[in-house]
Formats: C-alpha cells, structure tokens, sequence
C-alpha cells in the first residue's frame, strides 16, 4: 500500500503487515530480506518505510506492569503516548519527556530518541527508559539496559530501527499534582534577546521560541518564547481545581481533505507569522496552560499536515553546537528569509548536554526546525540550509530527514562506525532491519 | 460509569473488547475478561491491572459450547452491573457458501451463542432489577448482500435478539444496548483494503460503546455516515437492491 511518514514526502508502495505476536517474527525474518517496524506513522520523512516490509507494531500495545510507588511502567512497543497520558495523568503520572504530538508509540520515542521542551534539563526520552527487550535478526529476544547488552542498548536508542524490532520497554513516569503548567508567554526583539532568555530560563523546566520566520535585519529571530513549569493543585483557579487531572481532549477540528497548495505562500506565510507575533505579544504575560494546548497545539487539529497540500512538506531540523548556534541560527534565518519562501512554522529550543544514544540528534546548542511546502525549489534550499547547518558543526535529525546527503550524515553523525559494528554483530552478517531512510543515507 | 462497578467482556481478546475494557479499566470499573484462549487472557489481564486500581479476573468462555458459553456465569463471583459482548467472526462468504460446517461456525458464533448468553444475564439482571448488556453486532445485520450474508444474517439475528431483550426489559430496569459498527481495523479485517473514511479504530468503537452505555442509548451507529448509508442501503426496493454490487 501507498505509505508515507507524517510529512507525506516521500511516498512509497510498502508491503505492510501488522505484528500481533512476538513469535510470528521469526518467520517474518525468514521470509523477507529486510524489514523495519513502524510505529504511529509520526516520523516525517522515510523512516518507517520499507517497500520490502514495513511492520505495524500498533497492535503490540499492552502495558505489562505498572509500580504505583515508583511510576515505572512497562509496555510494549506499540503502546501510544496519548494512552499513556489518558491512564496515567488522571492517576498523578507523566512521561518525563515527550516530544511534540501524542501520537507517537514508545517504540517510535527509543527509535528516535524524541526530545522534548525540556532536554536542557532532563535530555532525551532514551535517559529515561531503564531497559527495553529486542528481537535481533538472529531471531532472538535480547533484554538491553546499562548493564546488560549495553552496546546494543546505546544502539538503539536513537537507532532508528536499524538494530531490530524493539519489543517492549520499561520507564520511569514521573508524579504531577495536577494537569497543568504554568505557561509565561514573552515576546523577543532579536536573536540575542532570544537565546539569552533561554539562558535565563534555566530555572524552568520547559522552553521553546517560535520565531517570526520572516523578520530579517535588525528584527531576525524574534519570537515568541514560551516557558513553562507543573502548577501545584493548590496554584490552581478554581474553574480548573475542580478537575485537576483531566485528560486531553480528542481533536475537535480535522483538516478534511488535501488542502491546495497555493494556500500556504508568501502572503499567507507572512500573514500568519505577522498575526502570531503581534497576538502574543500582547497577549503575553503568565496564565495556566492544560498540558495538551502546552505540548502538543497541534494535536487539536487532526490531520494538519493536508494543510500542505497533495505534495506533501518536509520539516528541516537541525542542531547546531552551543559555541557555533549563534552565528549559524543567524545564518539559517537569513538564508530562509532571503529566499522568500519562507516557513510557516520556525521552532528554536536549546538543548543540554547529549545522551547515551549513538545515534541520538541531539547535542549541547541549539535545534533549528522549519517546516516548508514540497515545491520545486524546496530540495535546492533544503541543502543550501544543509550546508550552513554542516559549516557550522550541525547535524540533521533523522527522524524528520527526507532528503539530507549521504556524506553530510556520516559527518554529522560521527559514532555511525560504532553503530553499525553493533548492528552488523546484533545481525551476524547482513543488516536485516532496514528502511528507505537508512538505504537512502547507506548507513 | 462509577468506579464502583463491575463489568463484564465477553471476547476480550478480541481488538474491540480490548479498547472497550480499556476505557472501562480508566474509569475505575472492575473487570471480567472472558474470552475462548485463556492463555491468550492473560496478558490482557496483566494489561489490565497496570490501568486499574479495579479488580481484574479472566474467565473462560467458548460461544461454541453447546450451552452457548452460559456456564461463564456460573463461575463469576459477582453478577457484573455491565455485560458487553464483543463475540464475532467474519468467516469466508464463499467457504460458508459450499461448505455447511463453516456457515455454521459462523452462524453459531455470531448468533447462537452470543443470544444465549445475552438471554441468560438478562434473566439475572431481570431478576436483581438493574444492569446494562451491550451487544455489539453489525451493518452486515441490516441487510444481507452477497458479499458477507452468511455472517451479516447471523447478526441481523443478533440485532433482532437484543431489540426484543429491549423491549421485553423496558421499564425493569435493565437496558439494553446494540452497537453496529462499519468497518473496523481489527484482526478480522486484516489485509482487506478498506475505505478510509468509513472505516473506524477498534478505539472508536469502544468510545461508541461506553458512550451508549452511560447514556442508556439503544441502538447506535459508530460514525454518522454509516446511519445515513444503512437508511439508504434498507430503503432500497428489492428490485433494485438484488442488482447492486455493494
């Protein structure tokens, strides 16, 4: 069937099965060259594709045990965030880090080690996941942690699925009094005034700047920066303290169809960045956020990524090292904005020291993401920003990479010999877990 | 649902069941899973209990005994306050068409044995004076087309059966329920390419059903197209309707 990621570029005929059993996997191995297991579908750009087989591993969705005095939780794989947060929330529980949308499945957070407004404090989801089980290309099921199987371990977080088909995993929720964040809204003339309120957010556990993408010269990267930390119950105002624990909402509003793609231009774009910002700015100021509009705005409209039309978008996300993120954001910025073409959404955040994963995106600096509409000039700028990105000692993040070059991944990536060491010993010879991502990249 | 209740699901391996219990299990509610493969059970169980402070038991309970399962609820330590029955296999239409047996598997485990069974709790509902069944049949029921009428005539049984419980149980204190989904991404529709827009998550369904039950519903479509079209699909004459390909 005709399968993409969210991005819907690429799109490729995939074989699909849907995994209902751990044992049926050895036979799947038996009959298909190479395989990759895809989660919720989240991951923009070719990662959760194979043509060969692509395994659905949405059915493998069964929490297996839940400690109410320590908040570890063990699922497997399939397990969705969303049904997560309707379990746990109203019990006083959430994950420690969560990326962008809820509906991603565990398996897909290790695969892509997500990130969430918080690495500066608490890092990547994979920090927090205390084991996971495997199933390698050798048929068997192998228990990874810091301690046992740990190269495979650090493999695999971030790995993308190249290490085999992750099973199950165990992590550790964390307890909140109530579903709410303090959310404090502060509008930014410039870059510098943006970076340095990052600096001086550390005291609060969540950051992200929007920035007006189409603000250049002395106005370039001003945003809109958004901090945020867990109210306590009794911080609560009464019409929300009657329900502390309430669980997000499902999507009220879903883009119907394919939008047309002149509806997202120039015009358009500028119209939309000009309104945001002036609206948040005055609009600023502190008030209490639900953790659903906090973490996941975009939730509330199911299927947005129509809004990009038929050809689908692609979202370049970069991370630049902290001595170099200043010059290169800049340089970034500009290069969008000279183009004209412009990003509907421009999203900055900081990062803290990176993880254990090898292959995990981030590192200490800054991450850059810009989502633009596939038209003919979008790949020809996508690798102009890759350029800037990799002068500056960036790398891009795999999980929303459509079309990065070979060579600038093995350099962005330097621990990809370690990695696939691993790999190739975990599959004693041939890579079997494979996607159209890894065989476009020849990782 | 108040967390003090205890519900019942007949089929709870099955996609459906399990999106239902699971709702249910976030509500607080005690669950009995019941289901044919008790080896199968367990993980649901385990699942189960890491989602509710509730207490979760697994009970075997085969549609296709000759007493129609009914012996489940001898084994239960209390009478549920909710049965939901999610029993039902699609079968092949043209292996049910040549061979007698398979249409009776099919007959017997989408009819049979889920009325017997839905028959037997309502008698104990009846008698104690409250309670809510939930069956969940299917469009397939409301007209029987060339395609599927092995399976949809059993479930227009089905149909049949819980609108009569309904309405010999009005006024008693029992309700009843009958949801009829579309199409549903299950383990049933596997592989089969299936329209986008009229097929439903498993979880949609289970939303339909625990929705029906906490507001007394009786009959309820998952999806507003499906009623539409099954109006459509009932209100064609005969004539007409023996020449569609649907």
């Amino acid at each position: 069937m005709e399968l993409s990621g969210w991005g819907r570029h690429p799109v490729l005929d995939c074989r699909v099965a849907r995994l209902r059993r751990c044992e049926e996997l050895g036979d799947l191995l038996a009959r298909n060259r190479t395989l990759i297991a895809r989660g919720n579908g989240r991951s923009y750009g070719d990662a959760a594709l194979n043509p060969g087989l692509t395994l659905s591993m949405l059915a493998m969705d069964r929490l297996q045990a839940f400690d109410p005095d320590t908040g570890r939780l063990t699922c497997q794989a399939g397990v969705r965030l969303s049904d997560i947060l309707a379990t746990f929330v109203p019990r006083g529980w959430f994950p420690p880090v969560v990326p962008g949308t809820e509906h991603v499945t565990v398996g897909g957070m290790i695969a892509a080690d997500v990130h969430g407004k918080n690495h500066h404090r608490d890092g990547s989801f994979g920090a927090h996941v205390e084991s996971l089980t495997l199933a390698t290309a050798d048929g068997e099921t192998r228990r990874c942690s810091r301690s046992d199987n740990a190269d495979l371990f650090r493999a695999t977080l971030g790995g993308m699925g190249l290490t085999g088909v992750i099973l199950s995993a165990s992590l550790r929720l964390r307890p909140v009094d109530s579903a709410f964040l303090l959310a404090e809204t502060v509008a930014t003339r410039d870059l510098d005034d943006t970076m340095a309120l990052f600096e001086a957010s550390g005291d609060r556990p969540y950051g992200v700047a929007w920035i007006d993408g189409l603000a250049r010269g002395a106005r370039l990267g001003r945003s809109l920066v958004t901090r945020g930390a867990w109210l306590p119950r009794s911080s609560l105002p009464a019409r929300l303290a009657a329900s502390p624990l309430r669980v997000a909402s499902p999507a009220k509003l879903a883009v119907p169809v394919d939008a047309p793609s002149v509806l997202l231009n120039r015009t358009s774009i500028r119209l939309f960045n000009a309104l945001r910002y002036g609206r948040g700015r005055v609009r600023g100021g502190e008030r209490p956020v639900h953790y659903g509009s906090f973490f996941f705005p975009l939730d509330r409209i199911a299927a947005w990524n129509r809004l990009y039309g038929r050809r689908g978008f692609v979202q370049y996300q970069c991370v630049l090292p902290k001595a170099e993120s200043r010059r290169g954001v800049a340089a970034l910025l500009e290069c969008v904005a000279a183009e004209g073409q412009g990003a509907f959404l421009t999203v900055l955040k900081r990062f803290g020291p990176a993880g254990e994963g090898m292959m995990s995106f981030p590192l200490e600096g800054h991450t850059l993401a810009l989502d633009f509409p596939m038209r003919s000039g979008t790949l020809a700028l996508l690798n102009r920003l890759d350029g800037i990105s990799h002068a500056h000692g960036g790398r891009v993040y795999l999980a929303k990479d459509a079309c990065c070059a070979p060579e600038r991944v093995r350099q962005g990536y330097p621990r990809l010999e370690e990695f696939n060491a691993i790999r190739t010993e975990a599959a004693r010879g041939a890579h079997r877990f494979a996607s159209a991502l890894s065989g476009r990249l020849a990782l | 649902m108040k967390n003090t209740e205890t519900a019942l699901i007949i089929g709870a391996t099955s996609d459906i069941g399990r999106a239902i219990a699971r709702r249910l299990a976030r509500d607080g509610c005690a669950l009995q899973l019941a289901a044919r493969h008790t080896e199968d059970l367990a993980g649901e169980v385990q699942d189960m209990r890491a989602r509710t402070a509730g207490a979760v038991t697994a009970h075997r309970c085969d549609v296709l005994d000759a007493d129609g399962g009914v012996s489940l609820l001898d084994a239960l330590e209390v009478l549920p306050d909710v049965a939901v029955c999610v029993v039902g296999l699609a079968g092949d239409q043209r292996a049910a068409q040549a061979d007698g047996a398979v249409a009776q598997r099919v007959m017997r485990t989408n009819y049979v044995g889920p009325a017997l069974l839905m028959g037997a709790l309502a008698e104990r509902f009846e008698h104690r004076g409250r309670g809510v069944l939930a069956g969940v049949s299917s469009v397939a029921g409301d007209r029987g087309r060339a395609s599927n009428y092995v399976y949809g005539s059993a479930k227009a049984g089905f149909s049949a059966f819980l609108s009569g419980l309904r309405n010999r149980l009005a006024g008693s204190g029992v309700h009843v329920v009958t949801v009829k989904p579309g199409y549903v991404r299950t383990r049933m529709t596997d592989g089969l390419d299936l329209p986008p827009r009229l097929t439903a998550e498993p979880d949609d369904v289970a939303r339909a059903v625990v929705i029906a039950i906490r507001r007394r519903r009786d009959v309820v479509y998952v999806g507003p197209l499906w009623r539409v079209i099954m109006l459509v699909v009932r209100a064609l004459p005969e004539r007409v309707f023996k020449r569609t390909r649907l």
